[in-house]
């Protein structure tokens, strides 16, 4: 307001009478100008000025900083996690969820929106502002905030809540007491989730260390670097910033070996060590809230985290990798190198080629691969055709599906092999595989 | 318009120049009665005030048989909260802003903006008001100060209109937050209030870009349309996700935030940027109509 006030007195006596001169008109366009200028000044420079530079931190080994992890015994915080998926997929927009919807139309016919699986694998693209409150292994809260709305997945005691605000519907599901975040076996989602499931996968494979010191959520952290030692993975680098007091994962990177955005940014932007208020993790189901058990789910979906079946498997690549994507994605996270949760698959399960960071999975779909675009003809063939790319090589021939990490083969003889590994390993571990 | 002469030239007449205050509210009062008394401005608050009625029969009669509402699909279609009006009529005026915030609301904006300096000059009633001694700096602080003051009347007529049908069609009491927790039906006033305050915010900068493109002109019809045009062409490029870079420069990006008070914690970061967008574009479109007001030549 400061500048009407101040020329207020010389304007009102001096338009009157006559009129400025161009010249003194243009000089009044100065202000607006110079309110822009200043405005793209403080959004350019503040973020700048803000960011003070790497904290001072006694020197540490990525040893003691590993130790450190482990034996964080954070129990209680809450916090705001910003977490951004790129994997590079063709941004299929609505026809990617119109295949995805009608997928899920046919697959669970009246499931619910609230169901935890169905909601948490929306996270496999894009940016997405996360809410996270723990209180000791029985309470935790995992909101997912969306435009004017909110799901939240609540673990109080035995209960599990699931709750989507925008359809008001309520998924209800049980745990079994002090089992610790049942949620968190479905999606990593915080980037304590992200550093532990990549720790597994260190050995000597893999080079650890500590990269200095970074700012996040306004505390002092250590930056611990994993990157893989074989060549053929996608993997680029994986960061992971350490709190420095406590210990606990703040924000976790990890970069393409072909460069570029990283593939998942997860990190705190607000974070509490307090004790949220107790009144965070009641739940009711509102009056008039549809309210889906988790039994009634199960006979249709199966259990959640469960590993897959080649059936649905199948589905999901025949969905040109659709939104469902993010669970595999999850369990590739969860170690190639542990791998246990894909040993330990019933009959039909993934067999694993290669070690460390090249393990490639297998499935046998026993099918017919995906039909090529000239066989399906039309606007629909040259589509498919641009998604993949062909090969050949001692196994026969197959497509080449690529995102930015994660890497499928399709041979015409319906073998799938996926990993975290370019084209060309993929195609040596087919060729091994013959 | 003759009314409106003569109530501004008797303001006029009894101000002198030592009591520029008192008169400068003089000002305002004439110009808040003005506004406010023409038909154009009644009948756009009466528009406002049908929209939560409407939704509100719709809602009602759609769950007459017991259904619930948007629990159809997992899309849950409507405006935001609409699935939970059945539960609690209080929500009814969250619905109710969401559904005019978008276009009704900043609408009406640009129709009492557009028409503040381009309705006077087009009247020929514009040099009238600058034979007065008031400058046309305050001129334009008055015309804001309404502008702004319609913003508010306008939002509280739609939040009033839907607690009302709210009221008298669905019962209210505890309501449960989009966060899954719950709040007294006090607190849940207190929020409907606060959003109410942050709607009317938001649009501050479609009042200044309004008032701007009004002293650009000599034609208020003119000027309703270019401001109601850029609303619109705004919304639209707020959907193309190319221009992702620049979306959360316009006014319009952050408007549906005020939502983020029905969080529990509120989550202000959405928030603050919006108010903050509002902040530097009236600050912005302030101070060009004011470079541009005070430099015109005026001809009607």
């Amino acid at each position: 307001m400061a500048p009407y006030e101040s020329d207020d007195s010389t304007t009102a006596v001096g338009e009157v009478d006559d009129l400025p001169s161009g010249r003194r008109k243009a000089a009044r366009y100065v202000v607006p100008v110079t309110v822009v200028g200043v405005a793209a000044a403080t959004i350019g420079l503040v973020p700048a000025i803000a960011d003070s530079g790497d904290p001072d931190l006694p020197k540490i080994t990525a040893e003691q900083l590993i130790e450190k992890i482990a034996q964080s015994d954070v129990e209680q915080l809450s916090g705001t996690v910003k977490i951004s998926t790129d994997l590079g997929l063709p941004d299929l927009g609505g026809l990617g969820a119109g295949l995805a919807s009608g997928a899920m139309a046919s697959g669970s016919g009246d499931g619910s929106s609230a169901d935890p699986s169905a909601k948490l694998t929306e996270l496999a693209s894009g940016t997405h502002t996360l809410r996270v409150a723990v209180d000791g292994e029985n309470k935790q809260k995992l909101s997912l905030l969306e435009n004017a709305s909110e799901y939240s997945l609540i673990h109080n005691g035995k209960d599990v809540w699931g709750y989507d605000s925008k359809s008001n519907e309520v998924f209800h599901g049980t745990a079994e007491e002090a089992k610790g975040g049942q949620e968190k076996q479905d999606v990593p989602a915080t980037p304590k989730d992200f550093a532990e499931a990549a720790l597994k996968a260190v050995d000597d494979t893999t080079s650890v260390t500590v990269d200095g010191t970074a700012q996040v959520a306004g505390r002092d952290a250590y930056q611990l670097l994993i990157k893989p030692k074989q060549s053929g993975t996608t993997v680029g680098a994986i960061t992971v910033a350490v709190d420095a007091k406590t210990g606990m994962p703040l924000k976790f990177t990890l970069t393409p070996a072909s460069g570029g955005a990283a593939v998942i940014d997860a990190g705190f932007t607000q974070v509490s060590f307090a004790k949220p208020a107790a009144s965070t993790f009641d739940f009711t189901p509102p009056k008039g809230a549809k309210v889906t058990e988790e039994d009634e789910l199960e006979g249709k979906d199966g259990e959640n985290g469960s590993p897959k079946s080649e059936d649905e498997l199948r589905k999901e690549l025949d969905n040109e990798f659709g939104k469902d994507f993010g669970k595999d994605f999850g369990k590739e996270l969860d170690g190639p190198k542990s791998g246990d949760k894909l040993g330990k698959a019933p009959e039909g399960g993934p067999e694993v080629i290669g070690e460390g960071w090249n393990t490639v999975a297998v499935f046998d779909t026993g099918g017919e691969g995906v039909p090529s675009g000239a066989e399906v003809g039309g606007e629909m063939g040259g589509f498919l055709d641009s998604l993949g790319d062909k090969v050949t090589g001692k196994f026969g021939s197959g497509t080449v599906f690529k995102t930015r990490l994660i890497n499928a083969l399709i041979t015409d003889d319906g073998k799938v092999y996926v990993g975290a590994v370019d084209k060309d390993a993929l195609v040596k571990a087919a060729d091994s595989g013959k | 318009m003759s009314r409106a002469e003569v109530v501004r030239q008797g303001a006029a007449g009894e101000g002198t120049r030592k009591v520029s205050l008192l008169w400068t509210f003089g000002v305002l009062r004439s110009e808040l009665l003005t506004t406010f008394r023409r038909w154009r401005t009644l009948a756009l608050l009466a528009v406002l005030a049908a929209v939560p009625i409407l939704v509100g029969i719709a809602v009602k009669i759609e769950t007459s048989d017991g259904a619930s509402m948007g629990g159809g699909g997992p899309q849950g279609g409507g405006p935001a909260f609409i699935s939970q009006i059945t539960n609690n009529g209080l929500f009814l005026v969250f619905t109710a802003l969401a559904a005019t915030l978008p276009f009704f609301l900043p609408m009406a904006i640009g129709v009492i903006a557009g028409d503040a300096i381009a309705g006077e000059a087009n009247a020929g009633t514009l040099r009238y008001l600058l034979v007065a001694p008031a400058g046309r700096t305050r001129l334009l602080l008055t015309k804001y100060a309404t502008t702004m003051a319609f913003c508010l009347v306008a939002t509280l007529v739609v939040a009033i209109s839907a607690l009302t049908v709210g009221a008298l069609l669905f019962p209210l009491g505890e309501l449960t937050t989009i966060s899954g927790t719950r709040i007294s039906f006090a607190e849940g006033l207190g929020r409907a209030l606060l959003i109410a305050l942050v709607v009317a915010a938001s649009l501050i900068g479609v009042a200044a870009l309004g008032l701007f493109v009004s002293t650009l002109t000599n034609s208020g019809i003119a000027a309703m349309a270019t401001t109601v045009g850029l609303l619109i062409t705004v919304q639209i490029l707020d959907q193309i996700p190319q221009l992702h870079a620049l979306q959360p420069y316009f006014f319009s990006h952050y408007w549906l935030s005020f939502a983020d008070l029905m969080r529990e914690p509120v989550y202000w970061d959405d928030l603050v940027k919006n108010l903050g967008i509002q902040a530097l574009y009236a600050a912005v479109f302030g101070s060009a109509a004011w470079a541009r007001f005070t430099t015109k030549d005026i001809t009607a």
